[in-house]
């Protein structure tokens, strides 16, 4: 028994570091945990020769455990280790006070090809929520696993879970002469990071078109500002705007069709609209004052955007119809001394921005019916917030121990994460939007 | 001649200080056909210094004792209001840029970490078009100058506490061409 025990920690031990070191991103939970729903996730059963090529479960765990919604039972917490429907037995479980318990098998079916089956079950009520056998491969396992998380999470809460989403954030590395730039993408928990850009020279402002396949971008590495637009799995980039002076701030309309940017080939920074299809462009403010930071409305019918033409920066809103012509102006915040960078929840309910506070500058959002702000976190060089496309939690970068790091906060404001990534500065994260659905796997 | 032209130099400035006017509105920039804004690489002109009688024999740029000798304006925070202070710098490189039209500048717009990364990019143009437009006011040709925003992209003091943000907060003036 005691043998066992020490075998099954090594084993944990080994995988826990072993996905660790595939990991360039790590999530911490900081604090707001409190709340959150324990389920049971059994380690899965496995039908094949060796090890199988990633611990489907855990990720499983991982996923739901860092939505801050639920807390995964530790391993040693578990009163039985069912594989199969028909080896669980809801009494043993219903002492525990768990409510749910997710079970599940990997099989290998052929060299490079697998099949996940699991199950989650409702531990009270004795019935089974969802179930799915899932075919993979040894390279897509972890896509499998982060969909059954989205299964789980959207039967259990009745929201759509965003595991499969993935990041764009810079990093940047070495000093002074030295300094480079990355612009990369990584699933949302992290892992699978790939550098699609690095330069010598500033790159900021990842925007994702809907379609999560492509990104525009802002670059120095022409020692000016420009706008490319990239493809994520491809590499391959067209450069959209070189004008000159400002060339930034992109925000993908969300039909794709066009990109809002910030220029000021006509003398001070403006906002203008950037059609794909035509590359025409419309400019939609008209002000002396610094206007930029556009973002989408989910509709597509107005734009909000950063403006000091009050003398101070603030959240303004125009409406805009499909043909480009500009409608009602509208300033949406009054609160504090300096509110930036505002981009719309999934819902278009809420905006989220940075909101300086007593010299600070923090997350806040705002309520746009009621005009509520609340402040989500309590750091001071906080920036670039985005929420997760299914509006759950807010990403950001902040500054720890001088550095840059990712942060997330739920939208409540009670989980709050770091994302950490080694020995880099890390800044300007943008959750992609859901991917567009392929067939899921066989029921 | 030359010593004549380096009088010019370091009289101009003060000449230019009397008739000091205030910046107006952030510049009108020509019309961008698109293309990214290059620097005219042009070279020739470089002076040496008068021989004898002159404290320093050199290039008036290289003058450690000379106003052109100051590269950087600096400014308050979320502001592109131009210092008493600073526009003694900026004449003394508008007399510059007067007296050697071969001569181009780069003004490189800069701000400190705080608030956003694309609002910083738009308040370190506005800087640098303040700048831009004063150096034209005192005579300086719009040809010979050339902004460009990094916002808070390229700190020169990595602190995050007021002293590095005053550094932070700044055009530099960059000569591309003498």
């Amino acid at each position: 028994m005691i043998r066992y025990t020490y075998i099954s920690l090594l084993t944990l031990f080994a995988l826990l570091f072993s996905s660790y070191a595939n990991a360039a991103l790590r999530i911490e939970i900081t604090g707001g945990t409190e709340g959150a729903l324990p389920i049971a996730v059994v380690p899965f059963g496995w039908q094949g020769s060796g090890a199988p090529p990633e611990a489907v479960s855990e990720i499983i765990a991982d996923d739901l455990t860092r939505s801050g919604r639920f807390a995964a039972l530790d391993e040693s917490q578990l009163v039985a280790r069912p594989h199969f429907g028909n080896e669980v037995k809801f009494k043993t479980w219903r002492f525990l006070k768990v409510e749910n318990l997710v079970i599940g098998n990997v099989r290998r079916t052929g060299p490079q090809q697998f099949e996940v089956r699991f199950q989650l079950f409702d531990i009270f009520k004795g019935e089974q929520l969802a179930g799915y056998t899932i075919p993979s491969t040894a390279t897509g396992l972890r896509r499998t696993a982060h969909q059954i998380s989205d299964i789980i999470y959207e039967a259990l809460t009745g929201e759509k879970g965003a595991f499969t989403t993935r990041i764009a954030y810079v990093t940047a590395d070495g000093a002074n002469k030295n300094r480079t730039y990355f612009l990369n993408v990584s699933d949302a928990d992290g892992f699978n990071e790939q550098t699609i850009l690095r330069s010598r020279e500033p790159l900021l402002s990842p925007s994702w078109a809907p379609d999560g396949r492509q990104l525009a971008y802002v670059s120095f590495e022409a020692g000016t500002s420009q706008i490319y637009m990239q493809d994520v799995f491809r590499g391959s980039r067209k450069l959209i705007a070189s004008f000159k002076g400002l060339n930034s701030a992109p925000a993908w309309a969300p039909d794709g069709s066009r990109l809002a940017m910030t220029l000021s080939k006509d003398g001070n920074a403006e906002i203008y609209l950037f059609d794909v299809a035509t590359r025409n462009l419309k400019r939609m403010t008209f002000n002396r004052a610094i206007d930029t930071e556009a973002a989408w409305a989910p509709d597509g019918k107005s734009l909000i955007f950063t403006s000091d033409r009050g003398g101070k920066p603030h959240i303004y809103r125009l409406f805009v119809n499909a043909a480009g012509q500009r409608g009602q102006l509208k300033r949406l915040t009054f609160e504090g001394r300096y509110n930036a960078r505002a981009s719309f929840s999934p819902d278009g309910k809420l905006i989220t921005f940075v909101h300086s506070v007593n010299g600070d500058y923090r997350i806040a959002t705002q309520d746009l019916k009621t005009g509520n702000v609340q402040v989500l976190t309590e750091t001071s060089l906080d920036e670039s917030p985005s929420f997760a496309p299914n509006g759950s939690m807010i990403i950001y970068a902040t500054n720890e121990n001088n550095k840059g790091v990712l942060a997330a906060v739920s939208v409540d404001g009670r989980v709050h994460q770091r994302l950490l990534i080694k020995n880099k500065d890390v800044r300007e994260p943008a959750w992609s939007p859901f991917e567009k659905r392929n067939a899921k796997g066989a029921n | 001649m030359r010593k004549i032209n380096l009088l010019l130099v370091l009289v101009m400035p003060l000449v230019l200080l009397l008739g000091c006017e205030t910046p107006g509105d952030a510049a009108k920039g020509s019309d961008g056909k698109g293309g990214g804004a290059k620097v005219e690489d042009r070279s020739g002109a470089s002076a040496s210094g008068a021989k004898g009688g002159g404290a320093f024999s050199g290039h008036p740029l290289d003058d450690p004792d000379s106003p052109l000798a100051n590269r950087v304006i600096y400014f308050d925070f979320d502001s592109s209001a131009i210092s008493d202070a600073a526009r003694d710098t900026i004449a003394a490189h508008a007399a510059y840029l007067t007296n050697n039209p071969g001569a181009s500048v780069v003004l490189e717009g800069h701000c400190d970490e705080r608030g956003t990364r694309e609002y910083n990019i738009a308040l370190g143009e506005r800087r640098s078009n303040a700048v831009a437009q004063l150096m034209k006011l005192q005579g300086g040709n719009s040809n010979q100058m050339n902004s460009i925003s990094y916002g808070e992209e390229r700190p020169a003091a990595t602190g995050h506490d007021e002293s590095s943000w005053a550094l932070n907060r700044r055009v530099e003036v960059i000569y591309k061409s003498r």
